[in-house]
This record gives C-alpha cells, structure tokens and sequence, in this order.
C-alpha cells in the first residue's frame, strides 16, 4: 500500500523544490534596494490612507457557509454515484428525499435575498 | 517503514497542532491548522483509507477552513486586541481541561499497553474504510442517519441566514 | 520495489513533470501569439525564430527582477502565499495518465505517476487548496486592491467548486468509478466518450473549469480596470511570475482532466498515444485563448448569480436526470 503513495511522494519533493529554487534565485542574482515609497502599499500613485484589512461586508461569510454546506452535500453524492448503480431505483428515491430536504433551505436562502448582490 | 512515515506525520500534526496555538496572527495559526488537517489525512492514507483521507482534505481543509479564514479576516482580529482580551480565568480554566485531557489519552493509551501490547499496532482490516463499505453501509444501514442529516445541514443553511441577515435591516 | 522500480518511478515523474512545465512556459507565447492573432496583430516574434525563445527571456528576466515586499506586509505569507497556489497545480498531474502503457527493461509502465482508486477525488481535494494561496497572498499584501481581489477571488473560486464538484456526480454515476484508468478503459471507442453520456455534465464542468483558473470571461479577481491587478497587484519578480504560472498550470491540468473525463483520454487511432494526448489538451488550451479573445468579463453580481442560481440547480437537475435515465 506505502508503495503506491511514492510516487505521488516523488511528485511531491518535484514541485516543493521548484518553487523554492525560482523563489531563491532572485535573492541571489537581483539586487535590493528598498526605499519606503517602493515599500509603499500601491494606491494608483497616491500616498495609502489607513489600514488595508478593513471590514468586509457579511455577504463574503455567508458565501462560505453556503459553500460549505453544499460542499457537503456533494461529498455525500460521491459514495452514492459510486454505487448507484447497484442502489438503482431505490437510491434514487433516497437521494430524491435527502437532496429535497436541502432544496427547501436552498429555495429559503433565495427568497430571504441572501444571493442578491448590489 | 510503515512505522517511520506514520511517526513523521504524527510529528508533523503534533507540531502543526503546538504551532496553531502559538502563533500570534490568527491568519498564521489558521494556515497552520491548514497544515495539520493535511498530516491527519495522510494518516488516514496511510491506514489505506485513501476515501477518508480525500473527504478530510476537500472537507476540512478545503471547506471549513476557508469559512474559518473568511471570519478572521471578517471579524479583522488584530494581534494587539487579541492579547488584550485574553481573561485571566480562560487560561486557567483552559489549562486545567487541557491537561485533564492529556491524562485521558495517557489513561487508555497505558491500558491498552498493558492488555496486549499489539492491540495498538493491530494491522488495519484490508477493506478498512473503503469507498464500498462506506457507501454501501451509508446508503442501506445507516440510511435514517443519513437522511437525518439533511435536516441537520438545512438547519445550519437557515441558521446562517438569520445569524447574518440580523434583524432584517442590512441590505447589501 | 528494488532500484529498477524507484528508477523508473523518478524517470516517469521528470519526464512528465518536465513536460508540465514545458507546456506552461510555451503557453505563454502560444496565448500571446494567438491572441495576437485574433486581435489582427503579430505578437512577439523577435526572440528567436518566430519568438521561439521569448519564455526564456520572460523568465531571465523575471529572475533579475527587484523582489519588493511592502512594508506593512506579512513577510512569511507574504514569501509563502505564490508557492501556496503554485504546489497544488501541479499536484494534479499525478493522476492523469498520459499514454498508453509501455514496457520498459521488460516491466511494464503505465504512463500515470499514480493510480490510485480516487483519482477524481485526489483532483477535488488538490482543487480545494488552490484557493489558499489567493487568500493569503491578498491578505498578506495589506495592500487594499489585493485584499478586495483575493475576496472576490476566493468567493468566485468557492460558489464554482461547487458545480464543478456537483457536475462530476453525473459523470460518476455513469463510469461507477473514481480511478482515472478505468474511466479511459472505459471510453475505448469514439462513440464511448463520456461527452455523449454527460453532455449537460461537460458543459457545467468546463464552465467551472473556466471559473476555477480564473480565465476571462471570469477573470473577475483580476480585473485590471477596477483592482489593478487583483491578489497579485503586490508581489513583484519571480513571486509575480509563480502566481502566472500556477494559473497556466491549472489551465493545462484541467483541460488534461477534461481530455481524460469526458474524450477518452489519450485514445485515438493511427498516431502514437502521447500525440492524442497532446493534440487534445492543445485543442482545450486553444479553447481557453479563443474564449479570452472572444468575450468580454462579467459583472461581479451576475458572475455570483448565475453560479449559484443558474449551475447549481442544473447540475443538481443533470444528476437526476442521469439517475432517471439509468434506473429505465
């Protein structure tokens, strides 16, 4: 079993050191001379007014929980599809009931305007 | 060889784990949880348990952890706050639970030593939570659980709703 | 596993890992050149003939670029962020199986770095990562468009994983498999193509794949009119360079996933396997530039919208559908 994991362990170390050799290489060969305006956060050219990590709107939250949510859904789907076949008419029926129950807190979510953006 | 890799990840998400209290900026801790969540699935992967081990990293670290990092950055908890807050009674009372639970784990680990020193390396089923069983048990025996969780997720979709809609005013 | 086995091993990973990052340097010129193309101008062909050398000078002179990092920033997520998003692109590979197999020192090799049974769902949690890098790098930033990109970014990234994971179902259904291998086998005729069985399937997963490398016309994160340059508007040298590799990466190991899934992978009569393989992420990868050339971007409220009002309810509608189907 450990040997089939050693080649995606191989894959692995590959795209580990790539990064971290193409990140080395400027450290070496370019050279640094920081001042505080290139230090400067990027504000079309303007002198930056207070502090980047504000408050964001709840919206983003709420996208992330839903996502959460129907990101379960689909890994219950998962061993279903795998076995449906087998399951047949009854996994449909089962399913049908299970992705019901979600479909009313998916049609609540809309009507309550929570997917409206202004 | 089996022993040595399972020691290293072990290692690495006890030290991921120590990491993700100790660090100050939550973003940091929170991309060590990250971390430690990946070593549990390679844990999993190495018992052969490769489904669970997909489910933990598109689960765990892929979902909730960007819901995690979404209310850190929302809530934007600073460092300096962050050490302010902390009650003296929270460290304390954290501290005696936290210690109340390692002598858990040192309670059944030494008892499982002593009633036969090869039940904690008892080799792993061959079908050991493969996508068969789990789909198979999922979808016939347990299938009122299974149905019942759907209950459970709609609650948690219209829980967020109110949480965020507040008292029906905001409108984004 | 003796010497023999752990050589082939490592040589099959270099040659397909080299052949990645082949395929995402010349990328680069093929999209500017056939964006060129489209837009009735030449493109760069200076850099040897026909511009054949112009990756390399790109990347010479990425390498000798000032590395800046601003002063308020978070100076490890800052250094680590663009290796975030880069890792997991190229993680994918590794269970795309790019030929057919072949024997070598009398073994036989089968041309995929690793066949496990949950090849798709090793794609999906690879995926799941892909967002992180994003995140970080806006916020490490403390710079505000990169913070506003890397929210609309991970927001986007998220509402379309879930189509993308939904509308795999279907196809899942269908093959009754997770391994990459089986589902090749399984498609060894024109007509067996999954395209034909999962037509609504395909065209909800190439729209999430679209979403999901972020490419025109949902490129919203990095919409250089209103952001800047989105998440990545901050980082500077090979920093720069990584996060535009990680998206050519992507776009080239989803459309290998897409060539696997849904076109049989890398059958095809007369020529050679690997060249079937090739033509046809080629085919996916022109896809991607045409389509650049083609639309214009979408607003952010109606990207939001139609992910979660219009995708959503068709993959739930396809994996009933093909559940119908199936049971008759």
């Amino acid at each position: 079993m450990i040997e089939a994991y050693f080649p995606i362990f191989v894959l692995f170390i590959f795209a580990l050191i790539t990064p971290v050799v193409m990140l080395l290489i400027p450290k070496i060969v370019a050279k640094r001379e920081p001042t505080p305006i290139k230090d400067a956060a990027y504000e079309c050219g303007i002198p930056a007014e207070g502090d980047a990590r504000e408050r964001f709107p709840i919206k983003f939250y709420l996208i992330a929980i839903l996502f959460l949510l129907f990101d379960l859904e689909a890994v219950f789907l998962y061993p279903w599809a795998y076995i449906y076949k087998k399951l047949g008419l009854f996994g449909l029926i089962e399913m049908g009931v299970f992705i019901t129950i979600l479909l009313v807190g998916y049609i609540y979510v809309i009507k309550k305007g929570a997917l409206k953006w202004q | 060889m089996y022993m040595a890799i399972f020691i290293l990840f072990a290692i690495m998400s006890i030290a991921g784990a120590i990491m993700v209290i100790t660090l100050k900026s939550p973003v940091s801790s929170a991309i060590a949880l990250i971390f430690v969540l990946c070593c549990i699935a390679g844990l999993f992967a190495l018992m052969g348990a490769l489904f669970m081990a997909a489910l933990q990293v598109i689960v765990y670290a892929g979902a909730i952890m960007v819901l995690f990092l979404f209310i850190i950055m929302l809530l934007n908890l600073k460092d300096e706050i962050l050490g302010e807050d902390e009650k003296k009674v929270t460290r304390v009372f954290g501290s005696i639970l936290g210690i109340a639970f390692l002598l858990e784990i040192g309670f059944f680990v030494r008892r499982a030593l002593t009633v036969g020193s090869e039940s904690l390396m008892y080799p792993v089923p061959e079908q050991f939570a493969s996508i068969e069983v789990i789909s198979t048990g999922l979808f016939t025996k347990f299938l009122f659980a299974f149905e019942i969780t759907s209950v459970l997720l709609l609650v948690a979709i219209i829980g967020a709703i109110m949480l965020s809609k507040g008292e029906g005013k905001t409108e984004y | 596993m003796d010497l023999i086995d752990i050589g082939i091993t490592v040589g099959k990973v270099v040659i397909i890992f080299g052949a990645l990052m082949g395929m995402v340097a010349y990328m680069t010129l093929f999209e500017r050149r056939v964006i060129a193309f489209i837009q009735g101008r030449i493109g760069p062909n200076r850099v040897g003939f026909q511009g054949l050398l112009q990756p390399i000078a790109d990347a010479v002179k990425l390498l000798f670029k000032e590395d800046v990092t601003p002063a308020g920033a978070n100076k490890f997520l800052f250094a680590i962020a663009p290796m975030l998003s880069f890792i997991p692109t190229l993680l994918t590979i590794a269970v795309i199986p790019v030929a057919e197999s072949s024997t070598i020192f009398g073994r036989e090799v089968d041309w995929i770095i690793s066949d496990i049974n949950i090849g798709i769902l090793f794609v999906l949690a690879v995926t799941a990562m892909e967002v992180y890098g994003i995140i970080i790098g806006g916020w490490a930033s403390n710079s505000k468009y990169p913070l506003l990109g890397a929210l609309r970014a991970s927001a986007q990234m998220i509402s379309y994983e879930v189509s993308l994971g939904l509308a795999l179902v279907g196809l899942l259904m269908v093959t009754g498999t997770f391994s990459m291998t089986e589902i090749v086998a399984q498609q060894s005729s024109f007509l067996q193509w999954n395209i034909f069985k999962q037509p609504l399937g395909f065209l909800l997963f190439i729209i999430g794949a679209f979403a999901e490398v972020n490419r025109i016309p949902f490129d919203l994160p990095e919409a250089e009119a209103e952001l800047v340059g989105g998440y990545n508007t901050e980082f500077s040298s090979m920093k720069f360079a990584m996060y535009f590799m990680g998206e050519y990466a992507a776009m080239i190991s989803i459309s290998a996933i897409m060539v696997t899934l849904y076109f049989g992978g890398w059958q095809g009569p007369i020529l050679p396997s690997p060249i079937w393989f090739l033509l046809k992420v080629g085919a996916f990868l022109f896809t991607f530039v045409w389509v650049r050339g083609t639309l214009p971007r979408f607003r952010y409220d109606q990207l939001m919208r139609f992910g979660w009002l219009v995708l959503l309810p068709l993959a739930l509608f396809n994996i009933f559908i093909t559940g119908v189907i199936m049971v008759l």
